[in-house]
């Protein structure tokens, strides 16, 4: 099952460069350790030690962020896209 | 250095002012890799705080939607504090991660001045650059890198 994931710039280093990359998996989290699996060290910018999604990262499934939508637990199906972008913010 | 053409700057200030006391927060778009800051787009603060800002989590997809069809990238991520001075918070590092953005703070704390500084923030460490106001950002004698 090939979802495609948006790779925002500051997690190209993971990606060789790669904007956009594909992984298999039917919920988010499932696909985030795939993604880890080929890109090493991804998942921990993504996950925080507690296995929440970090607060500095934005995660939309079919540009629905995933903070409505059940978080890592979030259903992906084939043709489905996942897009991780920073947040912009501060205090 | 941070060059920016005078009308831009004087929008951000002017952004920066009409918030007051909340903090107000945007970004100047341009050609990616171009370091052109040409297109300004004010963001509106979710957190509508004077001490936090957010971009809206659905006005951030929309953005970069609009970024990436155009071929731009943030060159510019301004926002401004509204009691404190013109100069990165802990909060904005542990954010900050676009390492090609220019992060400008303007500080609206004194009514008649306008601090105006720009920073890089990259994996945490904070160097100020000088910021150049000019009439016109020049002609391109190169093209951008091409969108691939």
């Amino acid at each position: 099952m090939a979802i495609e994931v948006k790779i925002p710039t500051i997690l190209r280093t993971y990606t060789s460069g790669e904007k956009t990359v594909e992984a298999n998996g039917d919920t988010l989290a499932a696909v985030i350790d795939d993604l880890d699996a080929t890109h090493g060290g991804l998942k921990s910018r993504l996950i925080t030690d507690d296995g929440a999604l970090h607060r500095f990262v934005n995660v939309y499934v079919n540009d629905e962020d995933v903070r409505f939508t059940g978080s890592l637990e979030t259903a992906l199906k084939d043709g489905d896209s996942v897009t991780i972008l920073p947040a912009v913010a501060g205090g | 250095m941070l060059s920016i053409d005078r009308a831009t700057y004087d929008a951000i200030v002017a952004h920066a002012r009409r918030d007051h006391p909340d903090e107000a927060c945007g970004i100047v778009a341009g050609p990616e890799g171009s370091d052109r800051p040409q297109r300004m787009v004010a963001m509106l603060n979710a957190a509508r705080s004077p001490t936090f800002y957010e971009f809206d989590s659905s006005d951030l997809l929309q953005l970069y939607k609009e970024l990436d069809a155009n071929g731009e990238e943030p060159v510019v991520i301004y926002h401004s504090h509204t009691a404190t001075e013109a100069y990165p918070s802990r909060t904005d590092i542990s954010y900050a991660s676009e390492p090609n953005a220019h992060y400008v703070l303007v500080s609206t704390r004194l009514p008649n001045e306008t601090e105006f500084r720009s920073f890089r923030i990259v994996d945490a460490t904070v160097t100020e650059e000088p910021v150049e106001v000019v009439g016109a950002l020049p002609i391109h004698t190169r093209s951008p890198h091409p969108k691939t």
